[in-house]
């Protein structure tokens, strides 16, 4: 046996575990490290993190024989090896969450307040403490083996239970020993970082709602086992068991065991119907209700009046089988719940001043009077009052216009909006409204009409309603009427019963949810399921170029630096020593001031030069922030003022700089260099203390898959290409699109509304996909508007669809994948529509009993539900949404210091 | 004839039994999670805790 088993290597070498691609020999992995510096692209590949699994970059770390992708994962590793954690590693294969960011002790400080730790807490009596978190990381068998043993980290912790379901850890820890901080914290070090949103502030109250959900179904399945058992013997007709006495005993029995079924087990169906007739709008329960009485009633009249049994199995197994396929559904839809909550997006604390200085709260225990500091991009949690700063507000979120407001101190600030710009200091002035803030994303002023699969829906469900009536009371009136009173009754219930139109409302939330649901975890956020739908009826797509087609990685950006001071040597010496020119680097100093300044614009070029000083700049205090839309920002940092935009911007500023027109003049070559450089792509050009520094080249590299995504899509769609830039690249774009396509460039904002207006009006149904924040008009004003972002979390409310940068090559299985995804909604209303017309012929004929109609109803529902799942499954297997891994283009020029190209 | 009376009446008896006992499990929360505990299952022996396997 054990030669099967073990390998004659493993017996000589003792027990060797399977290699990892992670645990190579750790001179090996140095090498690995060492290496990359020459050939970056394919250590990147032959190497993941023995932590995390990710691709190492070239500043990996070496420990203990394993590589490590960055310093966090190395730490994780050391601190569960010091525990005796290694098991950790041997459950999953690169089990570990990366940890993106350090997290201190204090960010998690609001949650050592008593308030906040009412919310949270779900018991303490001062030496314990419960706590049940959220957290979205938790994703294998070693995350439940890992987060179970806590208390090995950490002696403050005691008993911590994972619900992998729900992806959330109840953890009990010692108050004494540990604050909730800490316990957070720790987490948060392990890559655990709970999800602290708006949903956890709310008290649970799901869980005595799923339990009373299992009793309801114990108690129906209990008596419907009983009065099963007291029916045998009249529907097998047992002469000896059938007499007038144990009838009435049975009948009797029956009644009570059914009256806490009706009461208490269907005491949700009664709650609904009266709730919609007293709304006088029929929903589905009302037939269901309407079917329960009467077959109760018809049952007690006969028992009471000693004619027969009547239909009290019926009517329990109606229920049972009801409130197991509700169970059934819900168990469904809770897989389906969409990953990511809205309310993620929304920042749980903000920054509020206090007598001691400024301290972070949670926004649900922000109270009125409270003095808030909002930074760029922060949301007003509240409605409040501007104190102090220059406020420009953008309400994008609540009115869906992107355009940014000025307000003054004193004005009136509506929760919901964002800060734009530099830091203000307003004043709460109405308690925070939770429920508000969630809403703005799938607000209906952001809804473009409702989609056909509601509509249908809903015009079905109302007339459905009164349809079963109209065939169950002439049913039961023919059958009367013909002197079959009994069989009127039966057939009445039955038609009441039979018709689900359960199915028919089922089709379209579980197979958009589905969809959903696979969306999300292919890096596509759709804002809700009717976008499916649009996004299958688009025919004409209209893209954006910047960050949108062309990669907004920081690939062969380049820093190109003038000569400094700008008159700089004389001419005739530059020709020979090209160095004395070129190779004037911004000093750290500026580096840290240009990165600390594009850290606070959302523009495309702006994010891409942060990302490149990132790595080797340090933050400055920035004041006096300022956006030009189109042309550049500024603020003053460390005393001068840094300027970075179009070269005619900062000409108009007074800056003098270098360019085409110098090449041959004073400035000599770096003008030249800098003309040609222009050709390759955008030039964002720097100025520091009112002199020019040079300009940042950022190429325009079209994203890896574009052209084949282009081609595919041209076959099936309408394409357009709408650039803000200049023409210089058109031929190039112009040869990537088909005949079929167009291409214009120069186009102002409004250019590019009016443009997806007229096709609108063509009868074309558009698809707008851009950066998000930049064409937030054009997203809202197209059918579906797609926001291409870097970082999830940096929204438009404009848009539909957020799909993640790297995602973009698979926009073409995208939107195949919606197509297939209307037409299972349709199939499945088709399957429904035959159920009903068969199911209904057959009850109204008087044939079937209740008890089968009360079993095929919730076997519909199920059906349709099963069948939507698995569908959408398939289709999205068959679509491709979940195969390759396109690989994200990370590839970093850290050289930004001098220039590199050679001067001519 | 009575025994049949008795006999029902015990039946119900013993499943109303029944019935108590689930309701008490399912509001201690004992059908909240049924995924949890197939995989807890798999990591309850650490290598630590296993006997050494003999290489022959």
């Amino acid at each position: 046996m054990n030669n099967v088993l073990t390998t004659g290597r493993d017996k000589s070498e003792g027990p060797v575990r399977e290699p990892r691609s992670g645990s190579v020999p750790a001179d090996a992995g140095s090498a690995a490290a060492e290496g990359k510096r020459g050939s970056p692209g394919q250590a990147m590949l032959s190497v993941s993190c023995f932590h995390c699994g990710e691709p190492c970059p070239d500043t990996a770390i070496a420990r203990a024989g394993h590589v490590f992708c960055c310093q966090g994962c190395s730490v994780v590793n050391e601190m569960l090896a010091e525990a005796g954690l290694d098991h950790f590693y041997a459950l999953q294969e690169h089990p570990g969450v990366r940890v993106r960011k350090s997290s201190g002790r204090e960010q998690w400080a609001y949650l050592d307040n008593p308030d906040v730790q009412r919310g949270l807490l779900d018991f303490s009596d001062g030496t314990l403490s419960r706590i049940t978190l959220h957290i979205p990381a938790i994703h294998c068998i070693a995350c439940v083996w890992l987060l179970e043993n806590l208390m090995r980290l950490h002696s403050g912790v005691g008993r911590s239970t994972v619900h992998f379901g729900r992806r959330e850890v109840t953890i009990d820890f010692n108050p004494a020993r540990m604050t909730l901080s800490e316990l957070v914290a720790l987490l948060a070090s392990l890559g655990y970082e709970p999800a602290l949103t708006l949903n956890e502030m709310g008290k649970k109250k799901a869980n005595s709602a799923r339990r009373r959900q299992w009793i309801q179904m114990g108690v129906a399945g209990f008596a419907f086992g009983n009065i099963m058992l007291f029916s045998l013997p009249g529907y097998f007709g047992l002469d000896s068991l059938n007499e007038v006495f144990f009838q009435h005993v049975f009948g009797y029995v029956s009644l009570v065991l059914a009256l806490p079924v009706l009461l208490y087990s269907a005491s949700d169906y009664w709650k609904s119907a009266r709730l919609s007739l007293k709304r006088r709008a029929l929903t589905l329960d009302v037939p269901i209700a309407i079917g329960m009485a009467a077959l109760y009633a018809q049952s007690a009249v006969e028992v009471l009046a000693g004619r027969g049994t009547g239909y009290l199995d019926s009517l329990v197994g109606l229920v049972f089988f009801l409130l197991c396929g509700r169970a059934f559904q819900q168990k469904t839809y809770e897989r389906l719940a969409f990953d990511r909550d809205f309310k993620s997006f929304f920042p749980l604390s903000v920054m509020c001043r206090t007598a001691s200085g400024e301290e972070s709260v949670a926004i649900c225990s922000l109270g009125v009077g409270d003095r808030v500091v909002l930074r760029h991009g922060e949301l007003v949690p509240a409605d409040a009052k501007l104190v102090s700063g220059a406020a420009l507000v953008d309400y994008s979120f609540v009115t869906g216009e992107s355009e940014a407001v000025a307000r003054s101190v004193g004005d009136h600030l509506y929760a919901g909006g964002k800060q734009v710009g530099g830091s203000i200091e307003v004043e709460i002035l109405k308690p925070v409204s939770q429920s508000y803030l969630t809403s703005l994303w799938d607000h209906e002023a952001f809804r473009k009409g409702p989609g056909t699969a509601e509509t249908l829906t809903n015009r079905y469900s109302r007339r459905f309603t009164w349809m079963v009536f109209g065939v169950a009371l002439a049913a039961a009136l023919a059958w009367m009427i013909s002197g079959e009173f009994s069989r009127g009754v039966k057939a009445f219930t039955s038609v009441l019963i039979v018709a689900c139109p359960c199915a028919l409302a089922l089709a379209a939330p579980f197979t958009l949810g589905t969809a959903q649901r696979l969306l999300a975890g292919a890096g596509v956020f759709v804002r809700n399921a009717l976008v499916l739908e649009s996004m299958a009826r688009v025919n004409a797509i209209v893209f954006d170029k910047t960050g949108t087609l062309t990669s907004p990685g920081t690939h062969r950006v380049r820093f190109i630096s003038a000569p400094f001071p700008p008159p700089g040597v004389a001419p005739g010496r530059a020709a020979g020593s090209e160095k004395v020119l070129c190779a004037e680097p911004l000093t750290q100093r500026e580096a840290d001031a240009v990165y600390s300044l594009s850290r606070h614009s959302t523009h495309p070029l702006s994010i891409r030069i942060c990302e490149i000083l990132r790595r080797d700049a340090s933050l400055l205090p920035v004041e006096s922030f300022r956006e030009t839309p189109a042309c550049g920002i500024e603020a003053v940092i460390g005393g001068r003022e840094v300027l970075l935009g179009s070269r005619s911007w900062l000409e108009s500023r007074g800056v003098r700089t270098c360019g085409r027109s110098e090449a041959a003049g004073t400035t000599g070559v770096p003008g030249m260099v800098l003309a040609d450089a222009a050709a390759e792509g955008a030039t964002v050009h720097v100025a520091a203390g009112g002199h020019y520094r040079g300009a940042f080249v950022l190429p325009s590299i079209l994203r890896p898959g574009m052209e084949r995504l282009l081609m595919n899509l041209a076959v099936r769609y309408e394409i357009t290409l709408l650039s803000g830039d200049t023409e210089k690249d058109r031929g190039s774009f112009e040869a990537l699109l088909l005949d079929k396509s167009r291409v214009n460039f120069n186009q102002t904002p409004l250019d590019k509304l009016a443009f997806i207006g007229a096709l609108r009006q063509s009868g074309k149904s558009v698809m707008m996909v851009g950066d998000g924040l930049n064409d937030a008009g054009a997203l809202k004003q197209s059918d579906v508007g797609v926001a291409v972002v870097q970082k999830i979390g940096s929204f438009s409310p404009a848009s539909d669809v957020i799909v993640e940068g790297s995602r973009m090559p698979r926009l073409d299985r995208i939107l195949s994948f919606a197509r297939s995804s209307s037409r299972i909604v349709r199939l499945g209303f088709g399957f429904s529509a035959l159920y009903n017309l068969v199911g209904i012929s057959i009850a109204a004929a008087g044939v079937l009993s209740p008890l089968t109609c009360a079993i095929l109803m919730p076997l519909s529902s199920i059906f349709i539900v099963c069948f939507a799942c698995t569908a959408t499954t398939l289709a999205a297997w068959g679509a491709g949404l979940q195969t390759e891994n396109i690989s994200t283009d990370t590839t970093t020029c850290r050289q930004w210091a001098p220039a590199f190209e050679p001067c001519p | 004839m009575s025994v049949i009376l008795i006999l029902i009446i015990a039946s119900l008896g013993i499943a109303v039994c029944f019935l108590a006992g689930f309701i008490w499990a399912a509001g201690s929360g004992q059908f909240e999670d049924t995924c949890t505990p197939s995989m807890r299952i798999l990591t309850d022996d650490e290598p630590g805790d296993r006997p050494p396997v003999d290489p022959n």
